[in-house]
């Protein structure tokens, strides 16, 4: 709200977080212009008392324009690490310190040859009970940590992921704080090779790292031991219960689906505004130029997309507010919710991070020329946001792990079981099975103008997938294959499932908002982009609902027409929508995107200040051209 | 390149891989290359260029935009040399290799699009004047079309050039911020002249868009010419390299022989006179179209497949059976439905592309002789080839990118710059929407003329066969007969509604321009399935005349049967509608698909070994040859500058927030 607003403007406006346009900056100079904000941020969060997590994200996020940063992983990770993982003791030796920024920590769990998979990491701690301490290794080089952020040159310990070694056995990865440089002169310490991984495509500013150990040794105290535990001896103690991390995975997640939303929303409000600016060719002769915005084209590329990020952002409110409901439980000991959203989260954040990876893209394609450049500010929203695809867990990977629940989902209805929650779908499956026919077979009566009705065309499609997707597994399974070569065979099938479940939930979510919406201009609004969000997944998916009956090729048509019908309401409404978004032009550091529109001039002003321009005759004129008319 | 075996330390993940290969990819290799002593001659450009460490591209991904720009100034200047020791010309056949190798990390690209310009556009007397200035590097040239406010709509440009009849002058002005020149290569710091295309003022009246040649810099010390405002555009997605610059021109005057003649020219007395035909000079701007397809489009998808599979042959990842080794990622399904459509697209284009050369290079003849009938027809086919060619390449390319997982992200593993290299063509030499809709006016017309009975082109008589009835095919394996699938493609359901709803939007009073407008989304989707349609036949016609030695023609056809099934896959509701295909066939449909991918996985590695690529070439961590990934990824991240040289950061910020936090905290 206001707050926030007024909180973002300090911050814009604060003389100690200016600096020149990041475009125009290196590497070395990006990374340093964000070490000494986040230096000064540190100091500034102090002095405002600022500790509430939230608090803390807004105030970094205004910082730091939405920016990664080297302190990400300090702050997101290793402090939150320490404080769910680490034991008194540990919290007493640990946490001030890390507070007060006297140890700056990063997390090292990525290695070369491993990332999704975290069981086949390599690194390993073995515990030598003669001197009490762990010994750390990079045994081979795929073993090296390769990836975290802060690593490269900026943290000084690091919490590192490794097998754990005892009583010359292996008890499965756990998690060690290893100090890695000189507390004072920031040199690494004897058996430790840290560096920086190079560029990237984006996360400039981010000195994402490699670290080699080589028989570092760590005392046994250093181990995070608030479940597992090593002992003196070396004997090993089990931790109670493994689904706990599952709460941390599920509130990651849903910080990233908020992202693709956030991404997708700055997106739209450059493209759209743009389009408003730029006019182009004719489409009566005679007349002026047109908006590029009047084109059916051009409203076909954005105005789903916008639709899109309004429906993730409803989808990533609706996550943070069922963990937020449940993490009661969690603390509890009551567990029993989790394992649905864990799953279902997994498919979400894949289906979101996909989605608007492509949408930036296309927005940037919509903006023609001028969108390539980074002035543009949509390559740079692109580059940020694509890794997003991959951390947190691979998007395939995700996506099988939510069909898997589905799976299980339908075994259990199949032997039945009655499923809850939002598989819930699955149980008519059982009703089905007395008549002969196809599940798909069932008739759904569809009306195309109603979001209700749409909910229900997409929860047959996906109850048509995944059955066809569970089938198809069984027949693997039935003709020869293991458990594993079955489940490869299925996948392709398996990941389409898992999507057509997430399309579902996504419509049904946003459907649900509409009546929460009590102002009758907006839930006129909201509906309209409701409606454009569920018919168009229809018209680029028409093949799952003609296949499955669900719609007949007459209402395909209808489909394809009312997508347009609806391209041109929205229309109107479609600056004032993207505006709603709010985004201060700092933030969206986009030429094109600007609120007042004033495009082509600044674009002049921002070009004048490129480092190619800083001398009238550029150097290499005299160091080549010059000598080579002259030779010649 | 010899044998795998014999070849010392590659990774045997990769090694095994290349003894599986069920052809001779030497053979295909010298198929791609046009014949064996294509491939010699290309590798023996290669080896000569390799060897000079002037052209090395190692350090690329670590420089700044200055440093890569002059990089780019220093390696055209060397080449210059280069070619004089290797006796190599302009016109001759290595010139394409030198070209392709370099992937257009050079500059002065634009200073040969200036020359062509010239000699396309230019009078005997202004080419015999300038071309030999500009082939000595007297002056360097640029070509500024592109302003600020307009691109593919040239008509819409603003820059003004007014004949003054009192000093036989043309005076060239920017009459506003949008018509400033913005874009055009090797303008922003190198050149010394360009040709400006600006609207022609005669007494008043306005003849249209004319090119004109404007020196913009002193050739004695390279400032710029009173009343031109010139430079850099500033960093873009890619091309860091390109001086892309901005042009601004007040009262600029350059004399009467300066506009560029062939075709029309302004007399002395205002006279405005037309001769010859547009046509041929029509035809040469839309065969460049096609030009750029080879080696900035194909070519990053080629070289994103080969990195993105090797690097997939050699990553393990989780299990597929307990107790076994850790699984090639390139086995898990998933993976090889990312990547080997691409695969098989990237010889789909590559077929279509020396289809499309012919076609042009025939049309030439055709056009010498004066017979323009098979211009329309040739026009359809860049633009709607173009922006298809240009879009899937682009996709084809991210997808590879993201298959890599995190390494991909690296700019050392090659993808990134692959990537945003290629998306660039999407949009240069006219944006793709509005080629397509170029495509589909001509389909429509061509739609029209066949329901009136008239003739249309050979490549549209489609258009007017019968509706196929029920696809007949009853098993998975009936769905590889090329026979059975083209009869998909050749569905023109998208456009014969397009066309009646377009009538139908004019009869019930709409206007022609609004109808239009109505109908852009679905024509745009008709002009994509026309071009998806001629790239299988032509796929499907190249298999079939293939040796049928060395095992080409099959793994040849196997590609041509998943590009075709991918296409069915994934636009299973065009097929299903109307109820052509049966949901119970779609099902086969998939079956076959998803089996095609594993047989194709068997050849995949050598698959993009035959597209030759060298490791420098490539630039990538990921993609080499020998498949040793991880030890090169490391080796290389420690020259990164960031490890080389230390950063004031930790001094300036760092120490003090690490050391003096009791003060302030």
């Amino acid at each position: 709200g206001r707050r926030l607003g007024e909180r973002e403007a300090l911050v814009i406006n604060d003389p100690d977080f200016q600096h020149e346009d990041l475009n125009f900056l290196s590497r070395s100079q990006r990374y340093e212009q964000a070490i000494r904000k986040s230096s000064l941020m540190v100091m500034k969060l102090r002095e405002h008392g600022i500790a509430d997590p939230d608090e803390i994200y807004w105030f970094k996020s205004f910082v730091h324009r939405g920016r990664p940063e080297p302190l990400d992983l300090h702050l997101g990770m290793f402090l939150p690490t320490l404080l769910t993982q680490a034991t008194p003791e540990q919290q007493d030796r640990f946490f001030m310190p890390a507070w007060n920024l006297e140890i700056i920590g990063t997390y090292a769990q990525t290695e070369m040859g491993h990332g999704t998979h975290l069981r086949g990491l390599e690194t390993t701690a073995t515990y030598d009970p003669a001197t009490q301490e762990f010994i750390l290794n990079s045994p081979t080089v795929t073993s090296i940590k390769w990836w975290p952020g802060g690593l490269g040159k900026t943290s000084n310990h690091a919490i590192v992921l490794a097998q754990l070694y005892t009583q010359g056995q292996c008890k499965g990865l756990h998690a060690f704080i290893v100090p890695i440089r000189q507390l004072g002169t920031h040199e690494p310490l004897p058996g430790i090779t840290v560096g920086d991984i190079g560029p990237k495509f984006g996360y400039d500013e981010m000195d994402n790292g490699y670290l080699k150990m080589d028989n570092f040794r760590i005392p046994r105290e250093n181990m995070l031991m608030k479940y597992a535990q090593v002992e003196p001896d070396g004997t090993y103690v089990k931790p109670l219960n493994d689904k706990l991390t599952y709460g941390t995975m599920v509130f990651i997640r849903s910080i990233i689906v908020g992202d693709s939303a956030r991404s997708l929303s700055r997106a739209c409000t450059i493209a759209i505004r743009y389009s408003a600016v730029r006019h182009q060719s004719e489409l009566k002769a005679g007349e002026p130029e047109p908006q590029i915005l009047d084109y059916q084209t051009q409203q076909y590329k954005l105005f789903p997309l916008l639709a899109t990020a309004y429906a993730f952002h409803f989808v990533g409110a609706y996550i943070k507010d069922t963990y937020r409901r449940i993490s009661g439980d969690i603390i509890e000991g009551d567990l029993s919710e989790l394992p649905e959203l864990h799953a279902l989260t997994a498919g979400l954040k894949a289906f979101t991070s996909w989605t608007a990876n492509a949408g930036i893209e296309e927005c940037r394609m919509a903006c023609g020329g001028h969108g390539y450049s980074r002035c543009s500010g949509l390559p740079d929203i692109y580059v940020t946001f694509t890794p997003s695809c991959t951390y947190e867990g691979e998007n395939t990977v995700m996506m099988l792990q939510t069909a898997r629940f589905l799976v299980k989902s339908y075994t259990q209805v199949s032997s039945g079981q009655r499923v809850t929650g939002m598989v819930s779908y699955l149980n008519d499956l059982s009703r089905q099975r007395i008549q002969p026919q196809h599940v798909a077979a069932r008739p759904v009566t569809v009306r195309i103008n109603d979001p209700i009705s749409l909910v229900e065309a997409y929860k047959a499609r996906a109850a048509r997938l995944v059955e066809a997707a569970a089938k198809n597994l069984q027949a693997e399974l039935n003709h020869r294959k293991s458990k594993e070569d079955a489940w490869n065979r299925t996948s392709v099938d398996l990941v389409r499932a898992s999507e057509a479940h997430c399309h579902y939930v996504i419509v049904k979510l946003f459907t649900a908002k509409l009546s929460e919406i009590s102002n009758a201009a907006v839930r006129a609004v909201m509906t309209e982009l409701c409606l454009l969000y569920a018919l168009y997944g229809i018209s680029k998916n028409t093949g799952d609902f003609l296949q499955a009956g669900i719609l007949t090729d007459t209402q395909v048509n209808q489909v394809n027409q009312h997508v347009k019908e609806l391209l041109a309401i929205i229309r109107p409404n479609a600056v004032a929508l993207v505006d709603s978004f709010d985004f201060h032009d700092v933030h969206l550091g986009s030429v094109l995107g600007r609120y007042d529109g004033n495009v082509y001039e600044n674009m002049f002003e921002w070009a004048k200040k490129s480092p190619l321009n800083k001398t009238e005759v550029h150097e290499s004129f005299h160091k080549h051209l010059k000598p080579m008319q002259a030779k010649l | 390149l010899g044998s795998p075996l014999k070849t010392p330390g590659v990774n045997p993940d990769l090694a095994s891989e290349r003894l599986t290969a069920s052809f001779s990819v030497e053979k295909l290799t010298a198929r791609l290359d046009g014949g064996a002593e294509h491939t010699r001659m290309r590798r023996a450009i290669v080896e000569a260029i390799e060897s000079d460490p002037a052209f090395s591209r190692e350090n690329q991904y670590f420089q700044s935009q200055n440093e890569r720009y002059e990089a780019a100034v220093r390696r055209a200047v060397h080449l210059q040399k280069k070619m004089r020791e290797m006796g190599w010309t302009e016109n001759g056949p290595e010139i394409k290799y030198i070209y392709r190798w370099l992937s257009g990390d050079i500059a002065f690209l634009l200073h040969r699009v200036f020359m062509r310009s010239i000699s396309v556009l230019g009078s005997d007397k202004q080419v015999a004047k300038w071309i030999p200035l500009a082939t000595e590097h007297q002056i360097i040239g640029s070509y500024a079309q592109t302003e600020l406010g307009h691109g593919t709509y040239l008509q819409g440009l603003e820059t003004t050039a007014v004949f003054d009849i009192a000093t036989q002058e043309f005076l060239l002005n920017t009459p506003k911020i949008s018509a400033m020149k913005w874009w055009p290569g090797d303008m922003g710091r190198s050149a010394t002249h360009t040709v400006v295309f600006a609207q022609l003022y005669v007494h008043g009246k306005c003849y249209g868009v004319h090119p004109f040649i404007v020196q913009i810099r002193s050739l004695q010390d390279h400032s710029p010419r009173p009343g031109v405002t010139v430079g850099d555009i500033g960093p873009k997605m890619n091309f860091e390299h390109t001086d892309n610059g901005y042009l601004m021109l007040q009262n600029v005057r350059v004399p009467r022989e300066n506009m560029l003649s062939r075709f029309c020219e302004v007399q002395p007395d205002g006279t405005y006179v037309r001769w010859g035909s547009q046509k041929i000079n029509y035809f040469t701007m839309t065969t460049v179209r096609i030009s750029i397809l080879s080696d900035e489009v194909i070519l990053p998808l080629m070289k994103a497949c080969t990195i993105a599979i090797r690097y997939s042959a050699v990553r393990r990842q989780s299990k597929l059976k307990p107790g076994e080794q850790e699984a090639k990622i390139l086995d898990y399904q998933t993976q090889q439905q990312k990547l080997l459509p691409q695969l098989a697209a990237a010889y789909a284009f590559h077929f279509i592309n020396i289809y499309l050369h012919e076609l042009f290079d025939r049309g030439y003849q055709e056009i010498q002789g004066r017979n323009f009938d098979s211009l329309p027809e040739l026009h359809a086919f860049s633009s709607g080839f173009k922006a298809m060619v240009t879009q899937y390449c682009t996709s084809g390319v991210e997808i590879c990118l993201r298959a890599c997982g995190g390494h991909g992200y690296s700019l050392l593993s090659g993808l990134p710059s692959l990537y945003t290299r290629v998306l660039a063509s999407c949009i240069y030499e006219g944006e793709n929407t509005v080629l397509f809709l170029q495509t589909a006016r001509f389909l429509i017309k061509c739609f029209m003329a066949a329901s009136a009975g008239q003739p249309i082109p050979p490549s549209v008589t489609y258009l007017s066969s019968a509706k196929p009835g029920k696809c007949p095919a009853k098993d998975k394996l009936d769905f590889l007969s090329p026979d059975v699938y083209l009869k998909f493609f050749q569905f023109s359901r998208l456009l014969s509604s397009s066309a009646a709803k377009l009538q139908h939007l004019i009869q019930s009073g709409a206007e022609k321009h609004e109808a239009w407008n109505q109908c852009t989304v679905q024509l745009v989707k008709a002009a994509q399935a026309h071009c998806h349609y001629i790239t299988v036949k032509i796929f499907v016609e190249t298999v079939e005349k293939l040796d049928n030695k060395a095992g080409i023609q099959k793994v040849m056809k196997h590609l041509c049967d998943l590009f075709a099934l991918h296409g069915i896959f994934s636009n299973a509701g065009d097929f299903l509608y109307d109820g052509y295909l049966s949901g119970a066939q779609m099902d086969l449909v998939t079956a076959s698909y998803l089996d095609l991918l594993a047989v194709i996985r068997m050849d995949a590695v050598p698959l993009v070994d035959a597209f030759d690529f060298t490791d420098k070439s490539l630039n990538s961590a990921l993609g080499s040859y020998d498949g040793q990934v991880y030890q090169r990824l490391y080796e290389w991240a420690q020259k990164s500058p960031t490890n080389q040289q230390v950063s004031p950061a930790y001094g300036k910020y760092l120490k003090p927030l690490l050391q003096n936090r009791l003060s302030k905290l």
